[in-house]
């Protein structure tokens, strides 16, 4: 039971994403939600490498039949990160052009393109 | 050291490379890096076409990065692949050629297209990138890598469609929306991909189609994979971001971002075909398929009769062909388990889908262009300002009536050879589906026959005596693909037996795609 915890946290990291980005009405706060959505899935990529008692994967300094967690996981979370990062420095910059643009940052009120 | 073994890399270091010279080389002359573009991109298209002639003399090409040989996929002692690589089939190079002549044609355009010259560094900068990742989608057999390409994908494509955002609000919203579903959209797709890792420790595509038993977790990372990469292909329940993004980007740019769009439903099908393939519910699955693409088709045409933005209804038509790709693949996919049918109409159903692909991307390429060609003389998009334009821009209006022809499904065009595949095998699975197609295809041509009267008929207009034939590089990019329409219209068989056929089977046998890594287990 204790060993799915993180699991738990995965599920309410991306539900609290999922919800932000459906019932907020600001862009940065949708930015957010992404973030929010971004973070859970790398801890679940995390919580799928980890293993008991096991140790960082580094080969040349681990002590001989010790346990280690799975270096691809961590491998996949760290691009991931990399890619989050500047996925979030242009959907913010992109509501900072908005706000330029329309003088606010409300969705309700950023709809010139419909039909 | 063989130059040519090393083509499928190439593809991609050759514009990728330029990429990050550009910007160095628009320090000094901007008027050359769109040259300079251009030119990596002829190059990357000839390589592709070299590697299409090797890809289906040969057999598929696997290429793997970081060993000593590049085709080397199991290590000494190893039952699974390891290490990143390209794997080639005959449908993989089938959507590079696509990629490879929808950029060069469209960096062609551009030569003449941009207004806004200090900019143009950076615009080619980001063309070359997002060419690169279509390739790599289309290309990879690892599925981290794909979840990588697509990210790159959705941020190049972004920002171009903000490319006129420093003057204009609407790119930047359309921006932002295409921005919001592209990163949900990748997002899922590392979620899936951590789903298959977590179950089979694999993350080559093949390796994992070895491997999977379509349990639960499968079935929730199949939901994940397939909604999420329409979504990103602008299937219609999440088709909102599409008329947005297709209608405020450059004209050559709405025409990468089609192959683009295509380039995600080529994973849906690299997916479903090459990793599940019959051990999932093949009905149902395709029954979903041809359900999204008949609502992609219906509520595309529907919402595209009442627009009056001249890219905003191409837009719609671009969601409501990509319906008809969806049912013919759709089709393929329900009768997948059933042999005889299969043969009897399964196989020609998914030759008409994939074909209606590069179809569709060449003469919506084309209109977007014609489009693009009327915006760069008159500068508005409306139909109700717009009159009289075939008195003054005669080229363009004859492209015009190749493309529109050509969506409607008339002969002798390519959309009719596709057409005509899908409503044939398609009426032998289900006649009522076929109906609808065909009435799509009629109310398609109902909308062109709109636009080709409120633009190019009419008197002469006081306010557009100014305007002239567009510059030749832009005429030259439209004539180029108004020929290959033609030549696909008139020789469709070729085109059939040689290209499509191929991708179909590769498609269909998943051990042509799997073996190539695991050596035919």
């Amino acid at each position: 039971m204790i060993g799915n915890f993180p699991y738990f946290a995965v599920i309410l990291l991306i539900g609290c994403g999922i919800y932000i980005l459906m019932f907020q009405k600001n862009l940065i706060k949708l930015a957010i939600g992404i973030n929010l959505i971004e973070n859970g899935i790398n801890l679940f990529l995390i919580t799928l490498g980890y293993r008991k008692g096991a140790i960082a994967p580094i080969y040349t300094q681990a002590p001989s039949g010790q346990a280690m967690v799975l270096p691809t996981p961590q491998a996949l979370t760290l691009t991931s990160i990399v890619i989050g990062v500047a996925t979030s420095a242009l959907i913010l910059s992109m509501a900072m052009m908005i706000y330029k643009h329309y003088g606010t940052i409300e969705v309700n009120e950023v709809r010139r393109l419909r039909g | 050291m063989n130059l040519f073994n090393h083509t499928p890399i190439l593809i991609l270091a050759v514009p990728l490379l330029t990429a990050f010279l550009i910007p160095i080389i628009g320090k000094i002359n901007k008027k050359t890096t769109g040259i300079l573009a251009t030119l990596a991109l002829g190059l990357s298209l000839i390589m592709t076409i070299v590697l299409a002639a090797k890809v289906l003399s040969v057999g598929p090409q696997v290429y793997v990065f970081g060993e000593k040989s590049s085709l080397l996929t199991l290590p000494s002692g190893l039952k699974f692949p390891i290490r990143i690589m390209f794997q080639i089939d005959a449908m993989g190079i089938f959507m590079g050629l696509i990629t490879a002549l929808v950029s060069f044609l469209g960096a062609v355009y551009s030569l003449a297209f941009l207004d806004n010259k200090d900019k143009i560094d950076s615009y080619y900068s980001l063309l070359l990138l997002l060419t690169v990742s279509m390739f790599g989608m289309e290309f990879t057999g690892d599925l981290f890598n794909f979840f990588v390409f697509l990210e790159i994908a959705s941020m190049a494509s972004v920002s171009l469609i903000c490319y006129r955002g420093a003057d204009l609000g609407e790119p930047v919203e359309a921006g932002f929306k295409y921005m919001v579903v592209s990163s949900i959209s990748a997002l899922m797709v590392l979620f899936a991909v951590g789903i298959f890792y977590g179950e089979y420790d694999v993350l080559n595509i093949a390796a994992i189609a070895s491997v999977v038993k379509y349990s639960q977790l499968d079935k929730i990372a199949l939901g994940i994979l397939v909604s999420v990469l329409a979504m990103k292909a602008g299937a219609v329940p999440m088709h909102m971001w599409t008329p947005d993004a297709y209608s405020e980007a450059p004209a050559p740019i709405t025409m990468i971002l089609v192959a683009a769009s295509q380039a995600s439903l080529y994973a849906i099908f690299r997916i479903v075909f090459s990793m599940y393939n019959i051990t999932l519910n093949t009905l149902a699955v395709g029954w979903i398929i041809i359900i999204l693409g008949l609502l992609s088709m219906f509520i595309g045409v529907t919402m595209a009769i009442i627009q009056k933005d001249i890219k905003r209804l191409m837009a719609y038509h671009a969601i409501s062909q990509t319906g008809y790709m969806l049912l013919g693949v759709g089709v393929g996919l329900a009768v997948l388990a059933n042999p005889e049918a299969l043969k009897d109409y399964g196989i020609t159903a998914m030759e008409g889908g994939i074909f209606h692909i590069m179809n569709h991307a060449m003469y919506k390429g084309l209109l977007f262009l014609t489009a693009g060609a009327l915006f760069f003389r008159t500068g508005t998009r409306d139909l109700n300002k717009m009159g009289g334009l075939a008195h003054y821009m005669k080229y363009t209006t004859i492209f015009f009536i190749i493309g529109a022809a050509a969506i409607a499904g008339l002969p002798p065009f390519n959309g009719f050879a596709s057409k005509l595949l899908i409503y044939e095998s398609v009426y032998k699975f289900n006649p009522l589906l076929s109906i609808i197609a065909m009435v799509v295809s009629i109310l398609t041509l109902a909308s062109f026959v709109k636009v080709f009267h409120s633009a190019f008929l009419g008197p002469k207009l006081p306010q557009f005596k100014e305007v002239k034939e567009v510059p030749r590089s832009m005429v030259f990019a439209m004539a180029v693909l108004s020929c290959i329409i033609i030549f696909f219209g008139l020789f469709p068989d070729l085109i059939v037996k040689n290209l499509v056929h191929p991708a179909v089977m590769s498609l269909i046998e998943q051990l042509q795609y799997t073996g190539t890594v695991l050596g035919g287990m």
